[in-house]
């Protein structure tokens, strides 16, 4: 056990893996000399080599293409977009190759692909550098997608994702790298993709999101337990596609209110998956509108910091929704 | 408060780089005092070192947030200071609304039972499935949602009820506690929002809690003194200094492995130089002239010829710094300070001396800086100053080795075969054995030795 923080254990688990596994190769932007733009992969190409941690040209279709192909003659690539906002050159790569390889050849080929992307912001990184691009791939089949929020899902469910037979997304948030810190073991370990995690107990509210805005969700639980006795249910989704709907539809039964939050907008996001899922069974258990609290359905992150702080979720903001909820 | 007062949040700066939070040691202003532009409100502790917080606005001082000995994250509002503008503008109630948990609570507590009902006859699904299942007649339940709405758990709880004053009929009827709840006259009291809920509106309980009750006692240091049995103890709270000094021992302790050696000097001719320059010395500067300067000189140019001395540990490297930053160990009565006298190898022995007096006088003072504690790379420290003769010291976290320099005795010394009456003192190093091994450490320490020993009455300080 060691305490890191979260962009280490996210290194940690790419070290391992290529240590273990010389199939195991990253290639992106940046990602060899200087270690990337997050020093996420620092040092790593001084101790596998030029040849295992690539960088490449400014070229995010190249660098899912070179990936799926590389994956499909047995390679265990691991493809690292700069932003997320930078992966859209990538989508037809991501959702019209890697997303249906094995579908269409009927179970000859498969593409063992991770794509990593760090998503979210708050880092007064503007229209370029903010985005959250999960609902652009959620809800394409043959995708799976994880988005991890402590530093111990980081490193396990990384590598999970190196281990996964089929192409994985993950979603890494930005803001985490050096704010979340926690225990992470030494030891070779995996967090099972497809699997949620219940982070709290408790009996007035049912709190679901994933990435960064749980942090704000258990410090805003911690408070209204202490101020007002009010006491949240905390899941954490973690992986994003599939849903974990048994534990979804567990997690609500316990209390008949759910608020849903996340970065990414409103419309068409995780949370209106999840909001469907609730509703299609849960009906008789609800004493609720579901709720949710995203980030606002405007085109782009302001990069004005006040607009900016509008725009962001925040531990207040939680809170406030957790409170209207508790007391509907 | 007037309505022309603006109250304005001072949060947590942040002082350093790296820095997540920091300790308010001291509030030099209190409420109801007139606060200057740029006028110090507090002291804060970070990272073994005490600095500063200026007012950045002209007011008065209204409410403390943080206490004393309260750790701060960076970013959180540690005072209000109130500000007197000629427009009168709607930020006091901006204020209430931010920083008060309280009222909103009150609230919502008068909503659920009495005035609004418009919700009392709006059943959730939840709500139907329950009653159905457990056969309630959700007329006869109260409801404690918003607009009176009965509530998932409010049918919950009176099935619960209803289970245990059958089976204890004589328990139905509370005195003391019914009359003392805020449903009191109802039909139907409810437990599912307990008493201790609404005592918590009141603003005591709220303080308790929160841990900011601003008339409370300072936390640090309070000694206490606990009578059992006819022996008392001294129970003396640990000052955040305290704490950073434990935590910083224990890491070097734990993560570095420590090796020990020390040599012996002689220092006759230090001792005569000295004796010659010190007077004149006192009288030129106004400061001393100390052995400690003249040994500094004599590390420092000693870590020029091996600077892997000057290293730290990084795990799978080793960092040489070349920045000589000689971290000297300063003690008060109650604590040790590491100030950092900067490119030490760029100053001469008067130069080395000015920095000691000003380090000690400032450590004593209480005013050193982040800054005078940041950057040190070898530690060296003055042992000789309190009498001992050999010490074995604790490595500065993460430098590689520290030095000491124990008293200077006079000694019967053997030199070409006759003995001599000489003034010895010893130097011990302890050092980072994953870096530092015996032999190079042995050729350091005998470089030191003959710097030393190789000062002569010819010596120039300047």
């Amino acid at each position: 056990m060691a305490v890191m923080e979260y962009i280490d254990a996210i290194r940690l688990a790419m070290k391992e893996e290529m240590e273990k596994d010389e199939n195991v190769f990253i290639l992106g932007e940046d990602v060899g000399v200087k270690g990337g733009v997050f020093t996420t992969t620092k040092g790593l190409q001084a101790q596998f080599g030029e040849d295992r941690v690539m960088d490449t040209p400014l070229a995010e279709s190249a660098i899912a293409g070179v990936a799926i192909g590389a994956a499909m003659v047995g390679m265990k690539p691991i493809a690292e977009m700069q932003y997320c906002d930078f992966m859209l050159p990538a989508t037809n790569q991501i959702i019209s190759e890697a997303a249906k390889i094995r579908y269409r050849s009927n179970n000859d080929w498969n593409c063992p692909i991770v794509v990593r992307a760090p998503i979210g912001g708050g880092v007064f990184g503007g229209l370029y550098h903010s985005q959250c691009a999960e609902s652009i791939f959620f809800g394409t089949p043959g995708l799976k997608i994880v988005a991890p929020f402590t530093a111990y899902d980081a490193k396990g469910l990384l590598k999970a994702a190196i281990h996964d037979p089929d192409p994985v997304l993950y979603f890494e948030n930005k803001k985490c790298y050096k704010m979340i810190k926690g225990d992470v073991p030494l030891d070779d370990y995996t967090v099972p993709i497809g699997e949620a995690n219940m982070l709290r107990e408790g009996s007035d509210i049912t709190v679901i999101g994933y990435s960064m805005p749980l942090h704000f969700c258990l410090q805003a639980a911690e408070e209204l337990e202490a101020e007002e006795g009010i006491t949240a249910r905390i899941l954490d989704l973690r992986t994003l596609q599939p849903l974990d709907k048994n534990a979804i539809i567990e997690s609500v039964r316990h209390t008949g209110k759910v608020l849903i939050v996340h970065e990414d907008n409103k419309t068409g996001g995780v949370g209106a998956e999840v909001s469907a899922i609730i509703s299609e069974e849960c009906l008789f258990e609800l004493d609720a509108p579901i709720m949710r609290l995203c980030s606002p359905d405007v085109p782009a992150m302001p990069i004005s910091p006040t607009m900016e702080k509008f725009y962001m979720l925040t531990k207040d903001k939680v809170k406030e929704a957790m409170r209207q909820l508790a007391i509907y | 408060m007037s309505g022309n007062q603006t109250l304005n949040d001072v949060v947590m700066p942040q002082l350093a780089e790296s820095l997540v939070s920091a300790t308010i040691a001291k509030w030099l202003k209190q409420p109801g005092d007139t606060i200057e532009q740029y006028e110090p409100i507090c002291e804060v502790i970070t990272d073994k070192v005490n600095a500063e917080i200026p007012s950045t606005i002209e007011g008065v001082m209204a409410e403390l947030i943080a206490e004393e000995g309260q750790k701060v994250d960076v970013g959180q509002i540690i005072c209000r200071i109130a500000v007197t503008t000629a427009a009168t503008s709607p930020s006091t109630t901006e204020v209430n609304t931010s920083g008060n948990v309280q009222r909103v609570v009150e609230s919502a507590s008068a909503n659920a039972s009495v005035g609004d009902t418009s919700m009392r006859n709006r059943y959730s699904p939840a709500v139907q499935t329950l009653a159905a299942e457990h056969n309630v007649n959700l007329q006869a339940v109260q409801g404690t949602g918003m607009g009176g709405r009965i509530t998932r758990k409010d049918v919950l709880a009176y099935v619960e009820n209803a289970a245990s004053s059958r089976s204890e009929v004589n328990n139905t009827v509370q005195s003391g506690k019914e009359s003392q709840s805020p449903f009191q006259g109802l039909p139907h009291a409810n437990p599912a929002v307990s008493p201790e809920q609404y005592i918590q509106a009141s603003p005591a309980a709220t303080r308790n809690q929160s841990g900011l009750h601003m008339t409370e006692t300072p936390k640090i240091p309070t000694v206490e003194v606990e009578d059992s049995h006819g022996r008392s103890e001294t129970l003396i709270d640990v000052t955040p200094l305290r704490n950073a000094i434990a935590t910083n021992m224990r890491q070097s302790v734990s993560e570095i492995p420590h090796a020990w050696t020390t040599i012996e000097v002689d220092v006759t001719n230090l001792v005569l130089l000295r004796n010659k320059l010190k007077d004149e010395f006192k009288r030129r500067e106004g400061y001393n002239l100390t052995y400690l300067a003249f040994l500094l000189k004599a590390v420092v140019n000693a870590i020029k010829d091996y600077p892997i001395m000057n290293s730290v540990w990084a795990v799978n490297k080793i960092i040489v710094k070349r920045d000589i930053n000689i971290s000297l160990a300063v003690g008060t009565e109650d604590s040790v300070m590491t100030p950092v006298i900067k490119q030490a190898d760029q100053k001469n022995i008067a130069g080395l001396a000015r920095e000691i007096e000003e380090l000690a006088s400032k450590t004593r003072q209480g005013k050193l800086k982040l800054d005078d504690m940041q950057g040190g790379t070898f530690t060296v420290n003055n042992t000789g100053s309190f009498g001992s003769i050999l010490s074995y010291p604790i490595i500065n976290y993460p430098q590689a080795a520290i030095l000491t320099f124990e008293s200077i005795v006079k000694r019967p010394v053997v030199i070409n075969d006759m003995i001599a009456v000489r003034s010895m003192a010893n130097i011990c190093l302890s050092l980072d054995h994953r870096i530092l091994d015996g032999v190079i450490c042995g050729r350091f320490l005998q470089r030191v030795k003959e710097n030393v020993e190789g000062y002569t009455l010819d010596t120039k300080v300047y």
